[in-house]
């Protein structure tokens, strides 16, 4: 299918406290497109990310996603249709136990009840944490509770994914599972993070923010090399694109 | 302040309880409930001088939680927590209600001291069996049930938000109260002033999640109603049950069965 599509123009938005978050963002990205955002904190890139689920409707220029244009009248479709992760897990898990919480997005599509246990089951193993079922989510580590808010998502079999800093309190192994999950899907990726290691991994694409404008949008190897360009957007050359200060010392 | 955290905390250890799996956890929720209060009003309901005619009832809460599995010393714990409710609502009496009722041996027992007795009897035994109720249910059970029996969904939904958001509410009060704590040297800056700020900024970090939870559910398609998990089935067994323990109770609010037992024991014995 090649209508996956998130294409965004001229986008901009001011919050009601006069703050510039966005000012004038275009981009297009294609169908099974994995693509990082990255940009120091405060650089838009939340704000950014609501536009792309229609929380956030556009103030002036447009979003697109799909064949879609985002009006009132389409915001059911889209937000079927983009599957948003949130950083904080505690926000997204809400419902008293697993099960529930992922079974709540396809009982809200009106789904059947043996469908949405179904799904429920594809989800949770898709992830991986089929035994956590009948938990309470507080009851859940972080890496678990990453696991089940991405299969919340899942359940709603969305074609787009954004998430927004999906590594963010990992240990390295649950951070490492993530990354494998994410490389194994098939969905067109937007991931706003400011784990570079990651993206390195994830996205052949980056689009660097700075101050609600996109600074560079291109292949991610290319922008990684470019240090003026990463030390202007408050970023650092990820880590295994650094020299190595153990092995450098004793070679020099 | 310490206590209280992990008293709170503890509130966990009440679903582990209910992940429990004996002849008390597999009735239907609903039984289980209206019993419960039929429990809790018969209890109320007792004259104010009444102690021994509500000892059956102890026996009952007992036996249940025997067979549900419930630590009794994890229940007691809780009710001297929640104690100073009931302490502070009967304290008066002994000093405003001085006529004797009756002698213990040669030690006069005035009304006030009964009614005292009466008060933290009645508030051990009702929270007691709710404190049962939920350790065998579970929350979200008793949620289910109410709903299922007619509580508007709106009230149900608000409940199992609360349950669920009570522990994330307690960890980021605990972090504030410790960043407080670790600062406030000899009990500088704990006065009610910053008291007063570390309780607006929880507000605040409530009100900024409140309206991130609201977004994730608007994400997968929330409309204004909650699907909640369908109750299963009433059984025969249930019924049966409920009309037992229904009977039960009733029957020991009816008649006192301590002081019947006292006359037959000394009918017995003369």
């Amino acid at each position: 299918m090649s209508h996956h599509i998130v294409e965004v123009q001229d986008l901009t938005y001011t919050y009601p406290d006069g703050t510039d978050a966005v000012r004038g963002i275009s981009f297009r990205i294609h169908h099974g497109e994995s693509v990082a955002v990255v940009g120091a904190n405060g650089a838009g890139k939340s704000t950014l990310l609501l536009h792309l689920n229609g929380y956030l409707t556009p103030q002036s220029g447009k979003v697109r996603i799909g064949d879609f244009p985002l009006t009132k009248a389409t915001l059911r479709d889209i937000r079927r249709t983009v599957g948003m992760v949130f950083q904080d897990p505690d926000d997204q898990l809400f419902m008293p136990t697993v099960f529930e919480d992922v079974a709540f997005g396809p009982m809200n599509l009106g789904l059947p009840q043996d469908e949405v246990a179904q799904r429920v089951q594809e989800a949770l193993a898709r992830v991986g944490v089929e035994h956590l079922k009948e938990r309470p989510p507080y009851k859940l580590s972080g890496g678990e509770k990453r696991a089940v808010s991405i299969a919340t998502v899942l359940a709603m079999s969305p074609d787009i994914l954004v998430m927004d800093e999906p590594s963010s309190n990992l240990d390295p192994r649950a951070r490492r599972t993530l990354i494998e999950l994410l490389a194994g899907f098939q969905h067109t990726k937007i991931i706003a993070t400011h784990d570079l290691d990651m993206v390195l991994d994830l996205c052949p694409r980056t689009i660097v923010i700075r101050e609600g404008r996109v600074m560079a949008d291109g292949p991610t190897r290319a922008i990684f090399e470019n240090n003026q360009l990463l030390a202007e957007s408050h970023l650092e050359k990820p880590l295994r694109m650094q020299a190595c200060p153990v092995c450098c010392r004793h070679s020099g | 302040m310490a206590n209280i955290e992990s008293a709170l905390l503890d509130l966990g250890y009440l679903d582990t309880l209910a992940a429990r799996d004996t002849i008390i956890h597999r009735l239907d929720p609903r039984v289980k409930v209206l019993t419960a209060v039929l429990f809790a009003l018969c209890v109320v309901s007792f004259d104010k001088y009444v102690i021994a005619a509500m000892l059956p009832f102890a026996l009952f809460l007992s036996l249940i939680m025997g067979l549900g599995g419930i630590p009794a010393h994890y229940v007691l714990k809780k009710l001297v927590l929640v104690s100073p409710f009931a302490l502070l609502l009967g304290l008066l009496n002994p000093f405003l209600d001085q006529q004797t009722l009756l002698y213990l041996g040669p030690i006069p027992i005035s009304g006030g001291w009964l009614s005292f007795l009466s008060i933290l009897l009645r508030f051990c035994l009702t929270v007691g069996a709710m404190l049962t109720l939920i350790a065998t249910t579970s929350f979200n059970g008793v949620c289910m049930a109410l709903e299922k029996m007619g509580m508007p969904k709106i009230f149900a939904v608000q409940l199992l938000l609360l349950y669920r958001y009570i522990f994330v509410l307690i960890a980021e009060g605990q972090r504030m109260y410790r960043a407080r704590a670790l600062r406030s040297f000899q009990g500088r800056g704990a006065d009610m002033k910053t008291f007063g700020h570390l309780i607006g900024g929880l507000l605040l970090r409530t009100l900024d999640r409140a309206q991130r939870i609201h977004l994730a559910m608007l994400c997968r398609g929330f409309d204004g109603t909650i699907h909640t998990r369908r109750a299963p089935r009433v059984t025969a067994r249930d019924i049966l049950l409920l009309a037992l323990s229904c009977c039960l109770l009733l029957g020991m609010r009816r008649y006192d069965c301590s002081l019947l037992l006292g006359q037959l024991l000394t009918g017995f014995v003369q």
